[in-house]
């Protein structure tokens, strides 16, 4: 198992310099943050200056080069914007994208695996088709359009919950979060929601598809056969091993619930990493942009590869570095 | 004559199909004595598992038992509720599958799977659910029993899977053990070691065994009485010397005879002319005629259960009798 660790921790590493070296290239690519950055008054003089004082003069794998002897010491480079350093910048920000993505998954998970497998245990009585025909609704609906809505509905007609920010927060071992205090929990329902809609959908229908499946299986029957109860054969025979699928679903859509929080983050002003990318897009603060994409990557590789752990401990015959006898 | 652990009289289990009514079992009666061992036999699609789904009460939708009686110790199992039958599988009445690769939960521990079969039915606690999973490992010849509790199914053969079936089949000593097919995934030294331990286990135990196969080879070495099933109802029954040596049913002289055997070596086997029927809304008369030399007009009624030699029985209206 730590023989495994490290060789996967090797290769992150080498994801990284290649991602890193993509990045740097594609933003590079975008334009010249200089021509936003200065005041169109300022004289050529100026501007070389400017393009200077940010090293922006240096041919490019120059400016590679500095990126990467700077990022290996931990400094991702000064954002231009707001003159803190970049890294900084996006750790002040990503307790609340967490914190945002967690609760989203959490609802998805804690109501999209029970629902999934009354779907699949009772795939033709009214509740299964209702959960599933809803479960098309949270796949098709695009999710800026749910988010007005629900806007629409609960903040502005109900005036139940906040239309939009974060609200208090209150702090947990340093780290700001919402859920601790009733204020907070209100502002972060509505986004929660919002965001988790889609793998709600995902998980309702994975879940069932796999319950059919497991319902088939002669493992099932043997259970049966052997008269265990029905709660016995669902939630343990039946649940673990549609487990295995969910849980790899459940790894890839976290790290695409943070990196594509995106929109939800824009709709209802959530001050989160996703919402500090489209501002730094928008001023071509490439340190931001750059740092944001190596914290996303970094962040994909960690939750791979406890996946591929959680993976090998639902399934035995995965279970890595265990001698076959 | 000893009361029999398990009667059947008059089941039917019918599947409700688009297509209409699939007579899958129809008007089938046997009985097993306890310490007995019954070969049900016949082709696929015969009938033969559903009659022993339909006794466990396991008939998957759309199919259902729709007359009947299953008898087991004096007691009618159609019509219990839910939780009663529930207490009688696995505890009473023992089922084996035919496929030891997939009848064992791949993600739970070999000893998770014994111990739940032994708390469904007894409140005893862990330890001694333990021990009692150890020893009937041990006594279906599973070496080290303790280690291999702790292994997966994945980590066994196929014919260690099917060991450990039975293992769990016998935990709770049931009166009846039916057993669908369970060497027919193996290979014949571990079949042969599965029949042998079978028989004798059944005959120490006093538990009734229902052997439900498509082999004859496997019934004739390890049956007491044999019932072969044709279109889902029994043409024929007796004791397994006297069905085999003497059959009366033609169906069940021309299974006999497509059999390879070392006294006719060289000759060409011989086979059953046609198909099976369908059983899907089935003309009535007998299900084997199309395919039977002996039939003439008569035979599109139905033959009724008949004993033209004493102790036997058979559906035809033409026996094979000398």
């Amino acid at each position: 198992m730590a023989a495994f660790i490290i060789r996967r921790l090797l290769q992150s590493v080498l994801v990284l310099g290649f991602m890193s070296l993509l990045v740097f290239v594609g933003v590079y690519a975008i334009g010249n943050p200089v021509d936003i950055l200065i005041s169109p008054q300022a004289d050529q003089a100026d501007m070389a200056r400017a393009i200077a004082a940010l090293g922006l003069d240096q041919p490019l794998w120059q400016q590679y080069l500095i990126f990467l002897k700077q990022a290996l010491s931990g400094d991702l480079g000064r954002s231009f914007a707001y003159s803190i350093p970049a890294i900084q910048l996006i750790l002040e920000r990503i307790p609340a994208t967490l914190e945002l993505a967690l609760t989203a998954t959490g609802i998805a998970v804690l109501l999209g695996i029970p629902l999934g497998l009354w779907a699949g245990l009772a795939p033709d009585s009214w509740p299964g088709k209702l959960i599933m025909t809803g479960s098309i609704l949270g796949f098709s609906l695009p999710t800026f359009w749910v988010g007005l809505m629900l806007i629409m509905l609960f903040a502005v007609e109900l005036g139940w919950l906040p239309s939009g920010g974060r609200g208090p927060t209150t702090e947990l071992f340093g780290i700001p979060v919402s859920f601790l205090s009733w204020e907070g929990i209100r502002h972060l329902i509505l986004p929660a929601v919002n965001l988790a809609l889609f793998k709600l959908a995902l998980i309702i229908r994975l879940a069932r598809a796999g319950t059919r499946e497991a319902l088939l299986q002669d493992y099932v029957k043997f259970a049966r056969a052997k008269g265990l109860s029905e709660a016995r054969v669902v939630c343990v025979h039946v649940a673990k091993n549609i487990m295995i699928p969910i849980v790899t679903v459940i790894g890839l859509e976290f790290g695409s619930v943070i990196a594509f929080a995106v929109v939800t983050e824009s709709i209802f002003a959530w001050p989160g990493m996703g919402k500090l990318l489209i501002d730094s897009i928008n001023v071509l603060d490439r340190p931001v942009i750059v740092a944001y994409l190596m914290v996303i990557v970094s962040l994909f590789i960690l939750i791979n590869l406890a996946v591929d752990i959680i993976y090998s401990l639902l399934d035995p015959r995965v279970r890595i570095g265990e001698a076959k006898t | 004559m000893t009361e029999p652990a398990l009667r059947v009289e008059d089941l039917r289990t019918h599947f409700h199909a688009r297509q209409g009514i699939v007579k899958a079992v129809e008007d089938v009666s046997f009985s097993v004595a306890p310490g007995k061992i019954l070969g049900l036999v016949g082709e696929s699609g015969s009938g033969k598992s559903v009659t022993g789904f339909s006794i466990i009460g396991l008939v998957d939708p759309p199919g259902r038992v729709v007359a009947g009686r299953i008898l087991l110790g004096g007691r009618n199992l159609l019509g219990l509720a839910p939780e009663e039958m529930r207490r009688i599988r696995g505890n009473r009445i023992a089922m084996i599958f035919q496929d030891p690769m997939m009848t064992l939960n791949p993600v739970l521990r070999i000893d998770t799977q014994m111990i739940e079969a032994v708390q469904a039915h007894a409140d005893v606690g862990r330890a001694t659910a333990r021990e009692r999973a150890r020893n009937a490992l041990a006594r279906v010849g599973i070496a080290s029993p303790d280690e291999r509790l702790l292994a997966y199914p994945h980590q066994f053969s196929g014919g260690m899977r099917q060991r450990v079936a039975i293992a769990i089949a016998l935990l709770n000593k049931p009166e009846l053990i039916i057993a669908d097919e369970p060497t027919t995934a193996l290979d014949v030294t571990i079949q042969g070691q599965i029949l042998f331990e079978m028989q004798k286990l059944a005959r120490e135990s006093g538990t009734a065994l229902i052997w439900i196969t498509h082999d004859l080879s496997v019934i004739a070495g390890l049956a007491d009485e044999i019932s072969v099933m044709y279109a889902g109802r029994i043409v024929e029954q007796g004791s397994v010397d006297q069905v085999l040596d003497a059959p009366l049913h033609p169906y069940t002289q021309g299974l006999i005879a497509s059999v390879p055997s070392r006294n006719r070596r060289g000759e060409p086997l011989q086979q059953i002319p046609g198909m099976t029927p369908s059983l899907l809304d089935p003309a009535p008369g007998c299900a084997f005629r199309e395919r039977c030399a002996r039939a003439d007009s008569t035979c599109a009624d139905d033959p009724p259960m008949s004993s033209p030699v004493a102790g036997r029985q058979v559906r035809c209206f033409h026996p094979l009798t000398a």
